[in-house]
């Protein structure tokens, strides 16, 4: 039996066999061929397997997923119809008398070249396209087998290198158990994700690929971050009663579903999910979320060729206001940038993206795509209880340039006829240490205050979250990251406003107390969270945590923090 | 042949849903059909072909079909742009 420890990515066990999403290298070697025609036809074969692959993914995609994700393939279908790839192939087979192979090779690369060469990033991405569809005729060609996620139909825990966005895409949870990946850290994409489908993640296991089979009986500890492979009888049968024993212990909180939250000293807090899309919602509504903290908009813009339409946005937005029948809803306003691209965005590189412009800063630059946002928001507001967050925010006057356009959107849609909520509240993600510190000031025009700890604890402690040689400076509960935390909570308070976060940290077992203590208004977590904060607040007295606060925040450092709230 | 103007009125320009809708449409015509965009003509039912024209927003291309289902060509070419948002004309 071996193991390998990661970092925990998402909670529970999972024990499957393991299927590794490989990326094969395809080889190419150039051969004469006396019978030409025989070779083209062989190129057909591969290009009508080919076809019938990529007919099945595309259903099954659009069956499984969205038709929106389903047209990626349709685009790969049209390309291996193009007269203008497969002519210049089968005249260079028959012209030369080479391999199907190298003549695909030869022909494929012209247009990745071309397309590579356009000065858009757009058209540099159609070069992967090609790629993507060589690849799959190559592979045929060669009898090489390549994987698609959504082709996926027995029970595994996939093993990969790391989960694209589009790799994720295909993920159908009722087959996929769990995930391994080599590289990512606990608030990567792909770890977010295993959170949203609630199963049990391992990422950053760095010898993941190199060192797992396919088919080898796998037990993942999302828990504990450990993965263990070919497990004897008895580990298995331990694995097995602990995967039980969640499953009761989830049941148990399964019974506050539709409880209150309240701790022990009866005073009640609220707990918000923090969601992706409007499918997020059947997760939030099974656990009992209370609010949404926040709706991360920025999935409605990824993986597609092109801007979301008002309408599309409309759609979204409404759909989840009405699902949450009047509950809080915290919409997030596009925060794109940083590690998240936009293909048809055609952003140039930055040196440090994460210092650069993103979030509101890009909002602000572009405000065509950031009206049509506001108005499909403001259209949609009537349907539930809206509430509008800017990300990112720096400064004052930021604030005061979004909320203008929001205003100007606004007072548009009236004139139109349109009708538009009157009492949507508009808030700030406190993500930057200059607004925490600036808090009393934005206090007074803001509505809310919404506390984003990933990106707080990044910026206050100057460390990349996704360089996982400074993962060490990830510190939720670092005195400096607290203190701020008291700083908003505080500031908000004196002016009548409230306070949320919807951070890892909200979710977190060390950081609940604390954070009860420093007064926070609402928690906003993975939903598959919320049952076990709602059963640990039950437990813990805020008067008591109050108590505690002056002393943890004295403490020197992070660790000496965590041993304090442990041993309570 | 029939020849016609469209000017790319979609934000994002001549991008891949739009590109492969008209492309997937038109592989049933006889005609030969191009698209011509700043001096450069390509075969409009090869997607590869459009898409390299990065054709953008506002600009304007021209379209020709020549043969026996010429028109009924057009006629496909228009109704498809017109769906697909990309061109109002």
């Amino acid at each position: 039996m071996n193991r390998i420890s990661g970092i925990a990515a998402s909670n529970g066990i999972a024990i499957a066999k393991a299927f590794r999403l490989e990326n094969p290298e395809l080889t190419i070697d150039k051969k004469n061929v006396a019978d030409t025609q025989a070779e083209i036809q062989r190129f057909g074969q591969a290009v009508n397997e080919s076809i019938a692959e990529l007919e099945v993914i595309k259903k099954r995609t659009a069956e499984e997923i969205s038709d929106k994700e389903a047209a990626i393939f349709g685009a790969h279908l049209l390309v291996l119809e193009d007269p203008e790839l497969i002519g210049p192939i089968t005249d260079k087979i028959n012209n030369d008398s080479v391999n199907a192979e190298f003549a695909l090779h030869e022909t494929s690369t012209m247009f990745v070249d071309m397309f590579e060469a356009m000065d858009n990033e757009y058209m540099k991405e159609r070069a992967a396209d090609v790629r993507d569809v060589t690849k799959r005729v190559l592979a045929h060609l060669l009898g090489v087998k390549i994987q698609n996620p959504s082709m996926i139909t027995d029970e595994v825990v996939v093993i990969a290198e790391d989960l694209t966005p589009s790799d994720t895409v295909q993920l159908n949870p009722k087959y996929i158990k769990g995930f391994i990946t080599d590289i990512g850290g606990r608030t990567s994409h792909s770890a977010i994700l295993a959170r949203t489908l609630e199963i049990p993640a391992v990422v950053g296991a760095k010898s993941a690929m190199s060192s797992i089979d396919n088919g080898t009986i796998v037990i993942i500890d999302g828990l504990e971050g450990e993965i263990l492979l070919n497990p004897d009888d008895a580990t298995l049968a331990e694995y097995k009663e602990k995967q039980t024993a969640f499953a009761s212990q989830k049941a148990e909180w399964a019974k506050l579903k539709n409880e209150a939250t309240l701790t022990k000293d009866g005073v009640a807090v609220e707990l918000g999910a923090n969601i992706g899309t409007p499918k997020d919602l059947t997760g939030v509504l099974e656990n009992g979320g209370e609010a949404i903290g926040l709706y991360r908009t920025e999935f409605l813009y990824m993986g597609r060729d092109e801007f979301p339409t008002e309408e599309e946005q409309f759609d979204a937005y409404s759909a989840v206001l009405k699902g949450m029948e009047n509950k809080p809803t915290v919409v997030r306003t596009l925060d794109i940038g940083g590690d998240k691209e936009l293909s048809y965005l055609k952003l140039p590189k930055e040196l440090n993206p994460f210092l650069g412009l993103r979030a509101i800063r890009l909002c602000l630059e572009m405000p065509d795509m950031f009206r049509t946002q506001l108005r499909a928001l403001l259209r949609a507001s009537v349907h539930g209880n809206l509430k509008i967050m800017f990300p990112m925010i720096a400064t004052l006057d930021e604030f005061r340039e979004a909320k203008a356009i929001l205003l100007e959107e606004k007072a548009k849609l009236e004139a139109e006829g349109v009708e538009v909520s009157d009492s949507i509240e508009v808030g700030i993600m406190v993500e930057i240490p200059s607004t925490a510190v600036m808090a009393d000031t934005f206090a007074k025009e803001v509505d809310f205050f919404s506390i984003g700890t990933n990106d707080l604890i990044q910026y206050t402690m100057a460390a990349d979250r996704m360089n996982e040689s400074v993962s060490y400076l990830y510190q939720p509960y670092n005195p400096a990251i607290l203190r701020l935390v008291k700083t908003v909570i505080d500031a908000s308070h004196k002016e009548g406003k409230w306070t949320g976060m919807c951070g890892e940290m909200a979710g977190d077992e060390i950081a609940i107390p604390i954070l009860l203590g420093l007064g926070l208004d609402e928690f906003s977590m993975s939903a598959s969270s919320i049952l076990k904060a709602r059963s640990q607040l039950s437990r813990l007295s805020k008067a008591d945590m109050e108590g505690h606060t002056e002393h943890i925040l004295g403490l020197a450092t992070s660790q000496e923090v965590e041993d304090y709230v442990k041993n309570l | 042949m029939v020849e016609k103007s469209f000017t790319i009125t979609d934000p994002a320009g001549m991008h891949a849903r739009p590109a492969s809708a008209l492309v997937g449409s038109l592989s049933k015509f006889q005609s030969d059909i191009t698209m011509e965009f700043k001096d450069k003509k390509v075969n409009l039912k090869s997607i590869l072909g459009v898409m390299s024209l990065g054709v953008p927003s506002g600009s304007t291309v021209q379209i020709a079909a020549d043969g026996a289902d010429e028109a009924e060509a057009m006629e496909t070419i228009e109704r498809v742009l017109q769906e697909q948002g990309i061109s109002n004309e």
